[in-house]
């Protein structure tokens, strides 16, 4: 298992010589700053350079991390966060490639109790819908996502939760959907060296102590009163 | 190219897991040749489980990291005969594991002891209530053909080699306070006492209690202080990280096989562990009533091998059990038309309900949790005197609480109404998040005509081989019984006065690959007496091969409500035991057909 942390740093570096040479999509330069500027996030990836998304993708995913985690008193904003980073590396990561997923057909809709049934890998996925998406929003409000109004992504948002939008020439708006609010929390609440949840916000938001838990006296002590927690990930103690 | 053949051994076991590891031990200590082959890849806690790798969330919950790999081989699932099946694309529903110690390094370590009453169902039912009590539809329920008598000495095996902490409710006939008074006897006291409670495990006892109900520790596999089991695995004391469920213990405190029984194997001369070795065929004697060895490939080189063997012990996972003797052509396939054959039979699932509640003012700490913190009543279930007639279900089940294993990702408690994203949901989340615990109901599930396991006519796994097809749903016994379930889980949830409660749904529910349920899966090679309608004897030896031995749940011909590791792990050793004692002697059926 360590041969797999070893590669994702290997991964991550690649990624970050490869932003080099990409992209015109620059990071908040704020995402930066606190990277370098903590310890606890030295291994979080320090550049933002995307290794899967295209700049429109990106300007997509950036407004929906954005507007899913407002800034506010609980928290920075989704891609001061780093979950638009979170996603890029999941999408080009092997779960993003289909690893441990079943891909031979015949192709069937199926039944909703019968799961994913699409000859797409996630990031198969998220390159067919996002274009789609976009385009519905074009469609109802005359520009792309990352350009509406708050009030308008926030009715977009919910019209894809709930089916309400048709993704043309794209997988079905639920399916995308119910994948981009997963990788989004996973993003908020996964180890911060898969690239989110910087600084440990999401774990601070609800208390989890991260990686230590060495709680035999913990139990007792705190039963009914909140534990004190200075959450710690992975990389904090590498 | 034909398979290179090995020199023969006397006992191959396929798959290494729980059942495996035990017959690992116990039949090369008494000095057989045995070869394990393992599909998965060796597993230790110093490589794979070390702080702080082995606390990811997402590597081992939502990535699956220790399971089975579904673009490999998966199974196909369809509720009902007219469906077309399709395949299980990522694993949901249920986690079977994939190493050395199989889903033994990812469970919780819920360890019980099933009574006479899951064995002696048939009878027990049809006295009480009458033959019309049960469905024609369920005709398949039966006695499995063995006592809670002849088990409790191989349930104290298992209990003392797997450090299982808990208390006893029955010594000896006689009631013991604190443990589960519905329990049959056993002759002493459990190897360790139970876990800490936590707060939530505390609220639902003492409205347990109240209620009239008699709630106790659930026993676990997992060490409630350091301890050393008679084969001299060192176990240490759980700590309550939090990540018991989907993970590999550091702290050596979850019993596993790749820390007891399968160390304990390769200490003998006799045993040889040959992993990332993927069974495709059990090979058999089309003149005799025997099988001759199993086909296998080396996943590192390709290589296909034959190794002959004077028996096999079929231990792999549940549903891939029944699909290797599907594979191998051992067995009559079940045909739900006829009502004939028997493999494939009585495939059984698991019925769940639950409540949650938030508690303003209240903090739950859910992260400190361990397998065995919950607390749990068992009055609709081991309880005979639960009168069933007024509900008209078969069976029983489980009602417990105790926050084991939440994290962050999968784990996000919000009141009902709450929006799903925005500063609201964040705010909800920093107030209600630890603020909350649900109460949940585990039930058994009944053998139904039309639920069972074939071979899939259109998919196939990385062999070329034919995927196993699942037909499975929830039916009448398991939706009556949910009814219940939730009014007694809704009643329990009421009682503690939440600030915002989520209620539990009795309505009938379908059977859905996503979310999570549950991976006690069991039936497929049912046990019983009776040749025509069971795989296997009531020892777990093939009725078509009488040196083929089939371990597993895909025994049980029924599901109960406890969790099945203690009762497979008892029948492992009872299955040693008399091929020690009485097959090696005379080799040959055990049971006159």
């Amino acid at each position: 298992m360590d041969r797999d942390s070893e590669g994702r740093r290997a991964f991550l570096k690649g990624a970050v010589a490869g932003s080099a040479a990409a992209v015109t999509t620059a990071l908040p330069g704020t995402a930066s700053a606190q990277a370098a500027g903590s310890k606890a996030t030295a291994s979080a990836p320090a550049t933002a350079g995307y290794v899967f998304l295209t700049p429109d993708e990106g300007a997509f995913i950036e407004a929906v991390v954005d507007h899913m985690v407002p800034a506010d008193a609980l928290t920075p904003k989704g891609t001061d966060l780093g979950l638009h980073i979170y996603i890029d590396r999941a999408l080009a990561s092997g779960w993003g490639k289909g690893e441990r997923l079943y891909r031979q057909g015949p192709w069937k809709q199926g039944t909703g109790n019968q799961g994913y049934q699409l000859p797409l890998t996630p990031s198969e996925l998220y390159r067919a819908a996002i274009p789609a998406a976009d385009a519905a929003c074009v469609k109802a409000y005359g520009k792309t996502f990352d350009k509406v109004t708050p009030e308008q992504r926030e009715a977009f948002l919910v019209a894809m939760q709930q089916g309400k939008v048709t993704l043309e020439n794209g997988p079905p708006v639920r399916i995308f959907f119910g994948m981009l609010y997963q990788n989004v929390m996973e993003g908020m609440f996964a180890d911060p060296i898969y690239g989110g949840n910087r600084d440990k916000a999401g774990w601070k938001l609800v208390n989890f102590p991260g990686v230590i838990a060495t709680n035999q006296q913990n139990i007792d002590k705190f039963r009914d009163r909140r534990m004190p927690t200075n959450p710690l990930g992975i990389a904090d103690i590498s | 190219m034909a398979a290179r053949k090995l020199k023969e051994v006397d006992a191959v076991i396929i798959g290494l897991g729980w059942t495996g590891g035990i017959l690992a031990k116990e039949l090369s200590e008494a000095g057989l040749k045995v070869v394990a082959l393992e599909r998965g890849r060796m597993t230790t806690t110093e490589a794979d489980f070390q702080l702080q790798q082995v606390r990811d969330e997402l590597r081992y919950v939502q990535r699956q990291e220790m399971m089975q790999d579904a673009s490999r081989d998966t199974v196909t699932m369809r509720n009902t005969p007219k469906q077309d099946a399709l395949p299980v694309r990522r694993l949901g529903s249920f986690l079977p594991g994939e190493a050395v110690g199989g889903s033994g390094l990812h469970w919780s370590g819920g360890t019980w002891r099933w009574s006479d009453n899951e064995f002696k169902v048939r009878s027990l039912y049809e006295q009480r209530y009458g033959s019309k009590f049960i469905s024609a539809e369920m005709s398949d329920l039966r006695d499995w053909g063995i006592s809670y008598a002849e088990l409790e000495r191989y349930y104290d095996k298992f209990e003392y080699m797997a450090a299982v902490s808990g208390k006893a409710g029955n010594l000896n006939g006689r009631i013991q306070p604190g443990g589960n008074p519905f329990e049959s006897p056993r002759a002493r006291e459990y190897p360790l006492p139970p876990l800490k409670n936590v707060l939530s495990s505390q609220l639902f006892a003492e409205a347990a209690t109240k209620a009239g109900y008699h709630p106790f520790p659930r026993p676990a596999a997992n060490a409630s202080r350091a301890y050393t089991n008679p084969d001299g695995a060192s176990f240490g004391g759980c700590q309550y990280c939090g990540f018991c469920q989907r993970f590999g213990c550091e702290a050596n405190a979850k019993a596993s096989p790749h820390i007891t029984v399968v160390p304990a194997a390769l200490k003998s001369q006799n045993f040889e562990l040959r992993t990332n070795a993927w069974v495709t065929q059990i090979l058999k004697d089309p003149s005799a009533k025997r099988v001759t060895g199993v086909l296998y490939t080396n996943l590192l080189t390709g290589e296909e091998l034959e190794q002959p063997a004077s028996m096999v012990m079929l231990c792999t996972f549940t549903m891939n059990n029944t699909h290797m003797m599907l594979l191998s052509g051992i067995g009559q396939p079940y045909d739900p038309a006829t009502q004939t054959g028997v493999i494939g039979r009585n495939y059984c699932y698991e019925t769940r309900t639950g409540a949650n509640l938030f508690f303003e003012g209240r903090t739950f700490n859910r992260f400190i949790s361990a397998g065995g913190t919950n607390w749990v009543i068992d009055d609709f279930n081991a309880n005979w005197d639960f009168d069933r007639a007024p509900h008209g279900f078969v069976g029983g089940y489980i009602v417990s609480a105790g926050h084991n294993t939440n994290l962050p990702i999968g784990n996000r408690p919000v009141p009902g109404g709450t929006p799903a994203w925005g500063t609201a949901w964040k705010q909800a989340l920093a107030k209600w998040s630890d603020a909350s615990m649900s109460i949940t109901s585990s039930g058994g599930s009944m053998p139904h005509r039309y639920n069972y396991l074939d071979l899939d006519p259109t998919y196939k796994n990385a062999f070329n081989q034919p995927l196993l097809r699942m037909t499975f749903d929830f039916k009448e016994n398991e939706h009556r019984m949910n009814a219940h379930a939730a009014q007694v889980v809704n009643e329990l949830a009421k009682s503690l006065n939440a600030t915002r409660m989520g209620s539990a749904s009795g309505k009938p529910q379908s059977w859905t690959v996503v979310p999570y349920l549950s991976t006690h899966n069991g039936g497929g090679t049912p046990m019983g007496t009776d040749p025509k309608t069971s795989a296997v004897n009531p020892f777990l030896q093939s009725w078509d091969a009488h040196n083929l031995f089939v371990m597993g749940a895909n025994v049980f011909p029924h599901n109960g409500a406890y969790q099945p590791t203690g009762l497979v792990g008892a029948l492992a050793y009872r299955t040693a035991d008399i091929i020690k004692s009485r097959y090696l002697k005379n080799p040959g059926p055990l049971v006159s057909a």
